[in-house]
């Protein structure tokens, strides 16, 4: 629809990126964005002028942590249905997966949004629960569904997460140095582009709200490296086709008015203030932690760890590259996964793993 | 599942729209945006999220071009 693969124009941006003489690190939090990255091979192009590109904690399913995944787990064997998104059941977790809970009998899901579970539960006697996660994109399908009075047998685990928090938890963690900060198109489109604003002005941090053709990352990095050049750290939208500088003001109210925000533990990192969303008291019914509380604390309070020798952790807050693990590719592929960066196709270990034979040359 | 795609609007009925994703049609729910036939929206998780401005993507391509012919010049 709109070509913005053009080739001549990377091209001259790489070149001039070159002259810079760049020795940078940006990070980036979207599995979109590091597909795109990886596919075109556009990481590694960057890396030859001296720009190094990380992604952050940008994977829904990978951020969630042990705690959630077991809670889930621990419903699905108590006999409640499970609606979940395709790439949740194959996370492992301490003994099995969501996926083989289905295959033991249990009844799991897939559904590819929220209105499929809630159409479940219409059609369902039992209680089914939707496993919300997934950033401020996905955030306000699940408050619209709560909003739409839901029947009363369907409820809603959120772990829903909010994006900017993490982004000052990176920041003020300090463990890894960054010149520039790519910005998800589609959080944004939600939030807008002030939420960000703080970055720049407290950390002077660059940043640039980016879409997902490989020429806007392209012209996105251009964008930072000019601003990091010239000493200047603001927000600034490449992807305004898609982001109004307030995001989406329907969208926002809905998760105002389903969630409230709550301190919270991403895979990885420690707890995050107020960078989760619990259901409103209001819409208690269909709140999932509180309907189903007796299993959950249950579940919470077993101990939950992280699989051996699994390294997600640390990718996830950009200090090592899936390369970098020792069991990558080795040990740890998609058909046998240790982690949830090689469960889910945004999670850095499978994007790696997808592209490393093919990324010759395809724009 | 973070992955969002634009689609364009077919025919609408209340809150629920048929999407022309590519040549697939699909039913995407448009309460979150105020779509029109003909608009293209950016899809995800079943619900559409954004209408895509056609000025706008207009303009960054301009702004592209722009930024790079600059450049030469400067060169
Ligand atoms: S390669 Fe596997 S074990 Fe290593 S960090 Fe990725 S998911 Fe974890």
């Amino acid at each position: 629809m709109f070509r913005l693969r053009d080739r001549e124009m990377s091209q001259k941006i790489l070149k001039e990126l070159k002259e810079m003489r760049l020795d940078i690190t940006l990070m980036h939090v979207c599995g979109t964005h590091q597909d795109t990255l990886v596919r075109f091979g556009l990481d590694s192009e960057f890396q030859r002028v001296g720009i190094d590109i990380r992604q952050g904690p940008g994977c829904p399913v990978c951020i969630t942590p042990p705690q959630e995944i077991e809670t889930t787990m621990a419903l699905a064997r108590a006999g409640i249905t499970i609606a979940a998104f395709g790439d949740l059941m194959r996370v492992p977790g301490k003994r099995q997966s969501l996926g083989d809970i289905k295959a033991e009998g249990g009844d799991v899901r897939i559904v590819f949004g929220v209105d499929d579970a809630v159409d479940i539960a219409r059609q369902s006697h039992g209680e089914v629960v939707f496993v919300g996660i997934g950033f401020e994109t996905t955030a306000p399908t699940t408050a619209t569904a709560l909003l739409s009075s839901p029947p009363d047998n369907f409820s809603v685990l959120s772990f829903h997460r909010i994006v900017p928090p993490a982004l000052r938890a990176i920041s003020s963690m300090g463990e890894i140095k960054l010149h520039g900060m790519i910005q998800p198109g589609h959080v944004s489109a939600i939030i807008g582009t002030a939420p960000y604003e703080f970055l720049s002005e407290e950390y002077g941090i660059p940043q640039v709200v980016a879409g997902f053709e490989p020429l806007d990352l392209m012209v996105a990095v251009y964008l930072l490296a000019k601003q990091h050049s010239e000493g200047r750290g603001e927000v600034q939208n490449e992807y305004s086709r898609v982001v109004k500088p307030a995001g989406n003001p329907t969208a926002l109210k809905a998760i105002r008015d389903a969630f409230t925000p709550t301190d919270a533990i991403w895979r990885g990192f420690p707890v995050i203030p107020e960078s989760g969303m619990s259901v409103k008291n209001e819409l208690e019914i269909h709140d999932a932690s509180k309907r189903f509380s007796d299993t959950i604390a249950a579940a919470a309070d077993a101990e939950c760890i992280e699989p051996d020798g699994c390294r997600c952790g640390e990718i996830l807050r950009g200090i090592i590259t899936s390369e970098e693990c020792p069991l990558f590719d080795r040990k740890c592929t998609p058909e046998n996964p240790i982690g949830p960066c090689m469960v889910s196709r945004e999670g850095s270990c499978h994007i790696s793993h997808r592209y490393r034979r093919t990324r010759l040359d395809k724009t | 599942m973070c992955l969002a795609v634009p689609a364009e609007i077919i025919t609408i009925d209340g809150a629920v729209a048929k999407a022309d994703f590519g040549g697939v049609a699909r039913s995407v729910n448009i309460s979150l945006v105020d779509a029109k036939v003909g608009d293209f929206v950016i899809v995800h998780a079943g619900y559409a999220i954004e209408v895509l401005d056609r000025e706008e993507a207009e303009k960054t391509l301009q702004l592209f071009r722009e930024l790079l012919t600059q450049d030469d010049a400067g060169a």
